[in-house]
């Protein structure tokens, strides 16, 4: 029940904001999340924003694991 | 990137259990807390995909699960007094209760209507002045705060007939007394990344710090629970157990702390019920005295009766991890998902409900 889902913001009105979620447009509140701009991932979870993604963190932990990989391929070799 | 893909890429999986293959040499015990983990564990065959090293164990946090029989028999009185809507999330309705469930009352006439969100909740209130709308507050620390907002709206506009049945539950309060009963021996724990997406990692200090427990806070895809498993076996292999975020792009170490003030201007921690665990201290919340108006449980007069719990049914103990859906003799007999004798068969984050979908018996 704790789920929350990735979605994009496309427009914002006051506490409220068009998102969009697999393909699907959707009237969510960001009354948690006052600094989500249009274009920011937002973690959403019944409605509301709980948080906005961090893309730059993301990142990060892409590349953490990657890095991961690479060194893992040298101790198989 | 839209953070769903990215983190369930199998070459990168494979690097990681890789990595906790070579790097856990000891046996541990792990706990994911979250149904939501238990979940990708089981969809994913993550369990398999782990060295012997690496026992994994379900925890409580499931709110269906959770929420007492004497608590759901609150919200089905409810739901039978013709002067009230009942609005619940979807997941509440097939729950039995002692004698009936909200499904059932509402096929014999009572109205219950399932929202997705507390926005649908109150747009029911204000086309319904006449009747009571309740919405049963059933959720952790990352449902609280959406609840909270609701009231808070509520009061701004002026919505007389909207009440909250708070049976919210708080997670870390529910780990400390686990802990403290020392019925499992843990090693290490998976903290809920939502739950944590709203009050940061430090709630979960204590658990390193006086239990000497690892944590770590892990997203929900498969790439993020491998992630967190490996960087706890890395912890306890170094014998140094801390609070760790995996999940860095939903958490931040403070956590929402527009979404925490919400959440304690409308309610204060109170001692709750939990199924399997009994009542556990200032592990609830309650509305506070600025907000009773609100509150269903002041507000309206109902008797739920005495409790009756299932016979055969053992989520309390699947719900603390001393058990598992296997030890329970109804499993995939009695006890189906079309026909569910317990709250862990109904909730999709179940335990029951997960063995039962996904499990390679
Ligand atoms: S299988 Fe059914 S009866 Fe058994 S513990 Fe799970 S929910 Fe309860």
């Amino acid at each position: 029940m704790c789920l929350a889902i990735p979605a994009l913001v496309k427009s914002i009105d006051g506490n409220e904001a068009e998102a969009e979620l697999g393909g699907i447009s959707r009237r969510i509140s960001i009354l948690l999340t006052p600094e989500a701009k249009v274009g920011d991932y937002v973690l959403l979870h019944t409605g509301y924003a709980i948080n906005v993604i961090d893309e730059e963190e993301a990142k990060e932990t892409l590349k953490l694991l990657a890095e991961m990989a690479s060194l893992e391929e040298e101790l198989e070799e | 990137m839209k953070f769903i893909d990215e983190f369930r890429d199998t070459e990168l999986a494979k690097v990681v259990i890789n990595r906790i293959h070579r790097n856990s040499k000891r046996h541990i015990r792990l706990m994911e807390f979250c149904g939501g983990h238990t979940v990708t564990i089981m969809k994913h065959g993550i369990r398999q995909l782990l060295p012997e090293t690496v026992e994994m164990l379900s925890g409580p946090g499931c709110p269906v699960c959770v929420t007492a029989h004497k608590d759901l028999d609150k919200a089905i009185a409810l739901a039978r007094d013709p002067e009230v809507i009942l609005t619940s999330f979807g997941d509440m309705l097939k729950v039995p209760g002692s004698y009936s469930s909200l499904q059932k009352v509402r096929a014999d006439g009572a109205d219950v209507r399932i929202v997705y969100s507390t926005l649908d909740a109150l747009q029911i209130a204000r086309e319904n002045r006449d009747k009571s709308v309740v919405f049963i507050g059933i959720g952790f620390e990352t449902t609280a705060p959406t609840i909270a907002a609701s009231v808070m709206q509520a009061e701004e506009e002026g919505i007389e007939n909207y009440y909250v049945l708070s049976l919210h539950k708080l997670c870390p309060p529910v780990i400390k007394a686990l802990l403290d009963s020392g019925e499992v021996r843990l090693d290490g724990l998976i903290c809920p990344g939502h739950v944590s997406a709203v009050i940061g990692s430090r709630p979960w200090d204590f658990a390193a710090r006086d239990y000497g427990i690892a944590c770590v806070v892990s997203g929900f895809e498969p790439l993020d629970v491998l992630q967190s498993v490996a960087m706890l076996a890395e912890q306890l292999e170094k014998g140094e157990p801390k609070v760790e975020i995996a999940y860095r792009r939903g958490v931040r170490r403070e956590g929402n702390l527009r979404a925490q003030e919400l959440m304690n201007t409308v309610f204060e921690p109170s001692p709750a019920h939990w199924r399997g665990m009994g009542e556990v201290p200032e592990s609830g919340l309650r509305l506070r005295k600025e907000y009773q108006a609100f509150d269903a449980e002041l507000c309206f007069d109902f008797d739920p009766g005495p409790t009756r719990e299932p016979k055969g049914c053992i989520c309390g103990d699947i719900l603390r991890g001393v058990k598992t859906p296997l030890d329970c003799k109804l499993f995939r007999g009695a006890c189906t998902p079309e026909h569910p004798v317990g709250p862990c068969m109904v909730s999709s984050e179940g335990s029951c409900a997960s063995y039962y979908h996904y499990g390679n018996l």
